[in-house]
């Protein structure tokens, strides 16, 4: 119970450092959402409300922007996530076929996200983990990395 | 001590360099990391003394490491020829379509690996490269290395002139655009310069989206400062004294490169400032206007057109945005001379060179920059090398996901931006995707119609609707047609058809469809969503079911 409250207590104060840490920037609101899902893993309700109070915006004007670009969301997802590229380069280098295994070896525990090019595209199929990347992937190498994703 | 030079660039790094770079420094070689020569079938790629070996694993390393296997030998024999590795891609590929299974697993030496001299490699030697000139040749965080190749000398100069001078010679350049649109930079630069406003800024869009591109990422990565050293010319050249990077995050090399390039030239860019701002994952950032509403923190939506950014760009103020290859052109062009040499190469109004970028299934895949007029069978074929796959070449996208699907009857097709508009088609950004005869380009399609659907940022309804009505129709087509469904069926919809549509008339709705959305949407994303479509359709229409 104690342990909690201190919990909502240091998350309500990094949540206040780092809107106090970016809202005197030109144009602060993306910067401070990319801070806040990277310290979080997601932008919630609570923090859009802070947001839009520290920034004079609406929560809906915040939660506009949030809900608009994929790289924000609006609840913490803790699996690992792979990105794996299902782009046209990507598709022509024999991506589709892998996606079936890759799937099946992720199940519910890693979290298989479709992006759409990683600038790799001469040598595909790619995909991203943290800031890792992986080329060249065939389905043995990418099921493994999907297997070994921590 | 040997000096061995591997690539820190982001392809590299995917392709393992990091594990080739600590086995050459465990065998106690002094490693510098450089940028990449842009030959991306041969990465990692290794560099002793100009001698190149790749693509390499750390388990070669003894093999091509002087003195201590077979390799002494192979760095004569190589001789400049061409890429003659077992398996052009490195890794084995079980189950890719790009698998040679007669290559087999080889046992390699030295020999097999080395290609030679790097700078005289015909993948090289054939390029002209302006822009991507210290490509492979410097460490792209070392100032030194930059200042010893050149660097600051455009500033300097820029600097030292008036600034409608500056203008003036971007302009007589004939450099446009690389972002896409193809819009003279110097007519831009004008716009902005003669705009009244105390606050300007110089905007680079390095949003990089499209699939089968990576000079951007390639440039940020390998010559940071060449983008910083444009960027403070055109600051000068239009009065600005603020600058943003838009990177997108997909892009995490980059951005750090940028970062610290940013610090270390900070000095000599004063007065102007620079920063980075990072993207979050939408594709329709890339459009200028997108991106300037998400510098500004708001939904990345597309801005009506008047007014041009260049009167009211970001927070409203007079604004260049250009593309990261358009402002890294430009050191070059302000140096003695650059210009003119600049505007003497290419074919009619497509001046200087386009570095373009070979992808998808190419046997050499990889950054090619060259004079414009190039055709695109040259490029596929005598230095892509054709399919990686080895099978016949289907199809070919050039400039991303809004360029058409090109068939290899067209192949004689100058590279240049008239050009390809002359037929129906689009250099962009000047990405090549190249696909082999397994591709099913009704598939390819309907994907074009779905990328838009998800990227579409809402504003206008030929995009945000008309691209899932393509999906679905698309679909109809390659079923053979679909029957009223129940709510169809009802007597009261009486405007509902009630019979099957044949498959010509599923196609004429199709191409309705596409010159709605040409014709009324507000931006490329849904107004040239319509040419991949209707390429397909038009070269292979056995395709669509
Ligand atoms: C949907 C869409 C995406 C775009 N993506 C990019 C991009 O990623 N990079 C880019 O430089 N230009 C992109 N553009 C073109 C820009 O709107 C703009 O024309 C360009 O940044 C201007 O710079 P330039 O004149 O140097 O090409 C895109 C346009 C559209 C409609
Ligand atoms: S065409 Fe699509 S992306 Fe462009 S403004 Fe309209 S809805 Fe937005
Ligand atoms: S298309 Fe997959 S990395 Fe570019």
């Amino acid at each position: 119970m104690a342990r909690g409250a201190a919990d909502r207590m240091s998350a309500a104060q990094r949540l206040a450092d780092l809107i106090a840490e970016h809202s005197e920037r030109e144009g602060p609101l993306l910067p401070l959402l990319h801070a806040i899902q990277h310290h979080f893993g997601c932008i919630d309700r609570e923090a859009e409300a802070e947001v839009a109070k520290a920034l004079n915006l609406s929560r809906a004007e915040v939660h506009g922007v949030v809900s608009f670009y994929h790289d924000f969301t609006e609840s913490p997802d803790p699996r690992p996530c792979i990105e794996l590229c299902r782009a046209e380069a990507c598709q022509a280098r024999g991506v589709e076929a892998l996606v079936a295994a890759a799937e099946s070896a992720a199940d519910s525990r890693v979290r298989l996200k479709t992006v759409y090019c990683l600038g790799l595209c001469s040598v595909g199929p790619n995909a991203r983990l943290g800031d890792a990347l992986y080329a060249r992937l065939d389905r043995d190498a990418l099921v493994a990395l999907v297997e070994a994703a921590r | 001590m040997t000096v061995v030079r591997i690539s820190d660039d982001a392809l590299a790094l995917a392709c393992g360099a990091d594990a080739v770079a600590a086995a050459f420094a465990a065998a106690g070689c002094t490693v510098e990391r450089v940028s990449s020569w842009g030959m991306h079938w041969l990465e990692p790629l290794v560099e002793i003394d100009g001698i190149g070996w790749g693509p390499v694993t750390p388990a070669d390393v003894p093999q091509i490491l002087p003195g201590t296997g077979r390799g002494t030998a192979a760095a004569g024999s190589g001789g400049g020829g061409a890429p003659q590795g077992a398996s052009p891609d490195g890794s084995p590929q079980a189950d890719s379509p790009l698998h040679h299974p007669a290559d087999g697993p080889p046992p390699r030496t030295g020999e097999d690996l080395c290609i030679g001299t790097i700078a005289d490699h015909p993948f090289i030697a054939r390029q002209q490269r302006l822009t991507f000139a210290r490509a492979g040749r410097t460490r792209p965080l070392s100032l030194d290395d930059y200042a010893a190749t050149g660097g600051w000398v455009g500033l300097d100069r820029a600097r030292s002139m008036a600034p409608a001078d500056v203008v003036a010679e971007v302009t007589a350049s004939g450099l446009r655009g690389r972002g896409g649109a193809g819009f003279p930079a110097g007519i831009k630069w004008r716009t902005v310069a003669e705009a009244a406003g105390a606050r300007k800024y110089v905007v680079c869009n390095a949003d990089e989206g499209d699939s089968g591109t990576f000079a951007d990422r390639m440039l940020m990565e390998g010559d940071p400062f060449q983008l910083i050293e444009g960027m403070a010319i055109a600051a000068h050249a239009v009065g600005a004294g603020q600058g943003y990077i838009y990177v997108r995050s997909e892009y995490p090399h980059a951005i750090a490169k940028l970062h610290a390039a940013i610090d270390l030239a900070a000095a000599r860019l004063a007065p102007f400032r620079l920063e980075v701002r990072v993207g979050a994952g939408a594709y329709v950032c890339g459009e200028e206007t997108a991106l300037l509403n998400s510098i500004e923190g708001k939904r990345g939506e597309v801005r009506a057109k008047p007014p041009l950014p260049a009167l009211e760009g970001l927070f409203g103020c007079p604004t260049v945005v250009n593309n990261v290859l358009t402002l890294a052109a430009v050191p070059h062009i302000l140096t003695p001379g650059g210009a003119s040499l600049y505007d003497s190469l290419g074919i009619a109004r497509s001046k200087g060179t386009m570095p373009i970028q070979l992808a998808g299934n190419i046997r050499h895949g990889g950054l090619f920059e060259t004079a414009f007029g190039v055709t695109l069978g040259e490029l596929v074929n005598d230095i892509g090398g054709g399919t990686a796959s080895g099978r016949p070449v289907k199809a070919v996208q050039v400039g991303g996901p809004l360029g058409a699907y090109t068939h290899p009857g067209q192949f004689s097709l100058p590279f240049g931006y008239e050009e390809f508009a002359a037929a129906d088609a689009l250099i962009g950004h000047g990405g090549v995707v190249v696909f082999d005869d397994t591709v099913d380009m009704g598939g390819m399609a309907r994907f074009a119609m779905a990328f838009c659907a998800a990227e579409s940022c809402g504003k206008c309804t030929p995009c945000r609707i008309g691209s899932t009505r393509g999906v679905e129709t698309i679909d109809r087509i390659r079923a053979g047609g679909r029957a009223a469904d129940a709510v169809e069926a009802l007597p009261q919809m009486h405007n509902a058809r009630k019979d099957r549509r044949s498959r010509e008339e599923n196609l004429a709705l199709l191409e309705d469809l596409c010159e709605t959305m040409k014709g009324a949407s507000l931006c490329a994303l849904g107004g040239f969503t319509p040419y991949p479509v209707l390429s397909a359709l038009q070269h292979w229409p056995e395709d669509f079911g």
